[in-house]
């Protein structure tokens, strides 16, 4: 008998990744997503006698540049294999993949969890097709072929996660890197990521693994984190009693937040790898890979430590922003266009992640510009609007967009640093307010807030604070 | 006119340029041909009269005003692989009988475009696989010399119509000997290019490695004539050559001077027909009378062919056939769920031959057993491959007969197919090592039915090849013999 705290999960990920070619892998087809069923399709991608498949050389270009961002090596000499099993969705009956020869071996991910950084190693990457989709309906089913042959990279890792929460800061580690190299939208609505996540447990410090299972087809970061929590726990109560783990394949019910086992029949197959005979060999030259390794765009790590090293953020923004590339670009031009980072990320990291939160939006779908929130902040940094005014100011740009300097006029919100027309206000709240005003010269400098606070009121805000209290202090004689 | 249907494809080329016919004359003519002899011969599965004529009368239309394309207003025959849009392409299996195609091979569309007219679909063994034609849903061709004897196969239909002159010229495809064995049956001229050199875009897949487009006609002037429309790059087929086309009628004429003809004993396989190898070795001196120089060269590992064939053919197709299972195309059999529907449909579909191959492909795939199957056949690949590499560093084309056997009678195979198998011994090496082959008459047995020879060049050498092959047939008479099929009708 053994403990459920001495037994240790070991996970590991097969995250299938759609790159962002404009047509298909093998033809011409849109990779168009939402399209009605049945309208992005041809001969090729529907699997139709003499029918040819022609390599997209985008999809490979996009491929290396995942396998270079992830410090993989590039295999110059791959192939692609076909591997057979029937099924309604697959338009040939067998998915043209790579088997021994992927484009892309080894590399890794870097992540951190918990404040500490931590290394998820790579085994492979591989150039792929997908499938169609099926839709069942109450007395019959469709296949939708629009998705079949959207180009698909499979990313392997090694068995270096063991917990829940590792796999899940893995993905989101993994996403950030492919959306900044820009080979796939990383859209999880529109299934552009889906993972299958392999579970075991063993006693701590064992080199054996023990018995996986595979949790099929999974499209959320949190679907992955909630069953691989409720699957590692479940093995882990079962080994402790003594039972023991079937190979099989598992599938999530979100709604019951439980894992149950599929017919293992369903997924008995010897897939019968060999080289497609309708394609050649995929050569690369050294030339070609390093032209590419060398136009690689930045990369979150990269660009983390550029907004502590050279723009004086804290980690903590730097960490915020980086998260999300559409976020940091808008915040990069608008820190550019403002002249103050800090300033920039303040506007980024409050007002605006909390509307699109709010709102469940994306940034680039909201009427705010870099341009604007840059003007924005220029006027709450010459202290021309206040706190107050520059959120009022903000959420209008949210939401129409415009002009900030006009919206902050037409709210009202500019305030005044113009001493002459300060000065009345300043005279009629000494003469109304003695008490305070003698407090203050005897050493209450709270009596000095409450006075400011005065002509504030009477200015209807537009009044520089800043201004009022050296006014304050010139008239006070103190 | 009434003739029209016996010329070849040069010949009508020079009477339409001439004025002395027109397309209309032609297709009447053919299809007259195909109504006195198809009804024994059985060729055809499908013949498009209305369109036919309809195409043939614009053909005529523009020529008049001044359209000269190489193939204005010609018809031609399709085998039944070949896509053409909006005709049948059944691939002689019940399983595609619904199927109508959506788009022309690259092949036929090189042809349209040089004005040809697809007549109708030839008959063929189930996706390829036969060597009888006998495998077919469809009925059962014949052969023209003695309907009582096979035609040869797959492209049975094709080479049978030539010979009876109710195609003028057809396409075919060969994966191991498709075209030059039912060539050699029939007494017409069949040419398979190098592979590559015809772009398979189009023509349903048996062997994909294997396969390659090419042609049944009367003459080798007429297969070098389609080879020149035919041949070249397809940004649709990967596999498709890039070397550029040669003008392949251009260098018919020039003689043999210098030309060696390579001879391999390897050929002449154990239980060869006396009057086979008669005949071919007859071709062999008459070469030796054009100037030709004979020199022994030799394929030490021709005695694996046939395996290695098997194994490669027959993993190919058993992934090449698995898209039929009904849900797109085809004729759907009922199931109550996806896997049951695909097996309900092909165990409906698909022919006795075609399942064994697609039986033994699957086997020869399977885990554990790929290396010792699979993988060791593509390594005796490489090594024929490098056989005839080494054979033609001596000579410029190698003669060999192009079955062991004239044609034999109907049936006598079936139940046999191992034997079957082992007619293909002369024919399949082309295929495994890429190369252009050549198969033309040489000679009749005693029985009177033709004996072909064929020639066999290194890939790409179709020139040359072309060149070889017509020297021979100009010089010879085999090739104007026509069966008796009409006079006995």
């Amino acid at each position: 008998m053994i403990s459920e705290e001495e037994l240790e999960a070991t996970i590991g990920l097969e995250t299938h990744v759609q790159l962002n070619t404009r047509s298909k892998i093998w033809c011409a087809c849109s990779t168009t997503f939402g399209a009605p069923p049945n309208t992005n399709v041809c001969p090729v991608c529907m699997g139709y006698p003499g029918a040819l498949p022609v390599l997209n050389e985008n999809a490979v270009r996009l491929t290396v540049i995942a396998g270079l961002a992830l410090g993989c090596e590039i295999n110059l000499r791959s192939k692609h294999d076909r591997k057979s099993y029937f099924y309604p969705d697959m338009p040939k009956n067998y998915q043209i993949t790579q088997y021994d020869q992927p484009l892309c071996l080894g590399g890794q991910v870097v992540y951190s969890l918990d404040g500490v950084e931590r290394v998820v190693r790579l085994n492979r990457i591989h150039l792929e097709e997908d499938v169609g989709k099926n839709t069942h309906f109450e007395n019959s089913s469709g296949v939708d072929y629009n998705r079949a042959g959207t180009p698909l990279m499979e990313i392997v890792t090694e068995a270096d996660l063991h917990s829940a929460e590792e796999a899940f800061a893995y993905l989101q580690a993994l996403k950030e890197i492919l959306s900044y190299a820009g080979v796939s939208h990383c859209n999880l609505e529109e299934g552009n990521m889906r993972c299958d996540v392999n579970i075991s447990v063993a006693p701590k410090g064992s080199d054996k693994l023990g018995v996986k299972t595979e949790l099929k087809n999974m499209n959320t970061f949190r679907g992955v984190r909630d069953a691989a929590t409720y699957e590692i726990k479940r093995q882990k109560r079962e080994v402790s009693v003594g039972g023991t783990i079937q190979q099989t394949t598992i599938r999530w019910d979100d709604t019951t937040g439980k894992t149950s086992a599929m017919r293992s029949k369903e997924y008995a197959h010897d897939y019968r790898y060999f080289p497609d005979p309708d394609l050649m060999p995929i050569v690369l030259t050294d030339e070609e890979v390093d032209a590419l390794r060398s136009a690689l765009p930045e990369m979150p790590a990269q660009r983390r430590e550029r907004y502590v090293q050279e723009l004086g953020l804290p980690a903590y923004d730097a960490d915020v922003l980086v998260a999300d590339r559409e976020i940091s670009d808008f915040f990069e031009q608008t820190a550019t266009l403002c002249g103050n980072a800090k300033s920039a990320s303040n506007f980024l990291m409050g007002d605006m992640m909390r509307m699109l939160n709010d709102q469940e939006r994306s940034i680039n779908s909201v009427a705010i510009s870099p341009e604007s929130l840059a003007e924005l902040i220029k006027l709450f940094d010459a202290k021309k609007v206040n706190n107050q005014g520059a959120k009022e100011v903000f959420e209008v740009l949210f939401e129409k967009g415009g002009d900030a300097l006009e919206i902050a006029k037409e709210l009202g919100k500019i305030q005044t640093s113009d001493t002459g027309s300060i000065e009345p206000f300043v005279a009629q709240v000494i003469e109304e307010h003695p008490g305070p005003v003698s407090d203050y010269q005897g050493g209450k400098d709270a009596a000095l807030q409450f006075l400011v606070g005065q002509v504030m009121r009477l200015s209807r805000g537009k009044a520089n604070p800043q201004v009022v209290g050296d006014l304050f202090k010139d008239k006070l004689g103190t | 006119m009434g003739d029209l249907h016996t010329y070849t494809l040069a010949g009508l080329q020079g009477m339409l340029a001439d004025g002395r016919c027109s397309s209309v004359d032609i297709v009447n003519d053919v299809l007259a041909s195909i109504d006195r002899t198809d009804g024994r011969v059985q060729a055809y599965v499908d013949i498009d009269r209305e369109t036919a004529l309809a195409e043939a009368a614009a053909s005529d239309k523009m020529r008049a005003e001044g359209d000269s394309r190489m193939l204005l207003g010609i018809p031609l025959g399709v085998k039944d692989i070949l896509n053409v849009e909006g005709q049948p392409c059944s691939c002689g299996s019940k399983l595609l009988k619904p199927y109508r195609s959506v788009y022309d091979a690259t092949s036929v569309a090189k042809l349209k475009a040089e004005g040809a007219i697809m007549l109708g679909r030839l008959n063929m063994d189930e996706f390829g696989m036969g060597s009888t034609t006998e495998n077919s849903s469809d009925q059962v061709t014949r052969n023209p010399w003695d309907v009582g004897k096979v035609p040869g196969g797959s492209s049975g239909g094709s080479a049978a119509a030539v010979a009876a002159d109710s195609a003028i010229a057809a396409l075919g495809s060969d994966t191991g000997g498709s075209i030059r064995q039912p060539a050699s049956f029939c007494g017409c001229v069949g040419f398979k290019p190098s592979y590559g050199r015809v772009s398979r875009f189009g023509l349903t897949a048996y062997a994909s490695s294997l396969d390659q487009v090419g042609t049944l006609t009367k003459d080798v002037r007429d297969a070098a004539i389609l080879l020149e429309i035919l041949a070249g790059n397809d940004h649709r087929d990967s596999t498709a050559l890039e070397t550029p086309v040669e003008d392949y009628s251009a260098v018919l004429e020039q003689d043999l001077n210098g030309v060696r003809i390579g001879l391999a004993k390897d050929f002449f396989v154990e239980g060869i027909h006396a009057d086979v190898s008669e005949a071919v070795n007859k071709a062999v001196e008459h070469y030796q009378s054009l100037g030709a120089e004979i020199v022994d060269v030799s394929i030490p590992h021709l005695k694996y062919a046939i395996a290695t064939y098997y194994v490669i053919a027959t993993a190919e197709a058993s992934t090449n056939l698995a898209r039929y299972d009904g849900i797109r195309y085809g004729d759907r059999k009922d199931g109550d769920n996806p896997i049951a529907i695909s097996c309900a449909t092909r165990a409906a579909g698909f022919g006795t031959e075609v399942k064994r191959r697609i039986i033994l492909g699957t086997y020869v795939l399977s885990s554990g057993y790929y290396d010792a199957y699979y993988l060791r056949a593509q390594k005796v690949r490489s090594l024929l491959r490098r056989d005839f590499e080494q054979a033609f560093a001596s000579c410029d084309a190698m003669l060999t007969p192009v079955a062991p056997t004239p044609a034999y009678p109907i049936g006598s195979v079936l139940s046999d197919p191992l034997e079957m198998y082992l007619g293909d011994i002369c024919t399949v090496p082309a295929n495994l090592a890429g190369l252009c082959g050549l198969s033309q008459p040489c000679g009749f047995s005693a029985e009177g039915l033709p004996i072909g020879m064929q020639l066999l060049g290194p890939a790409g050498g179709e020139a040359s090849l072309l060149r070889i092959g017509y020297q021979y047939e100009q010089s010879t008479e085999w090739h104007l013999r026509k069966p008796e099929l009409e006079v006995s009708a």
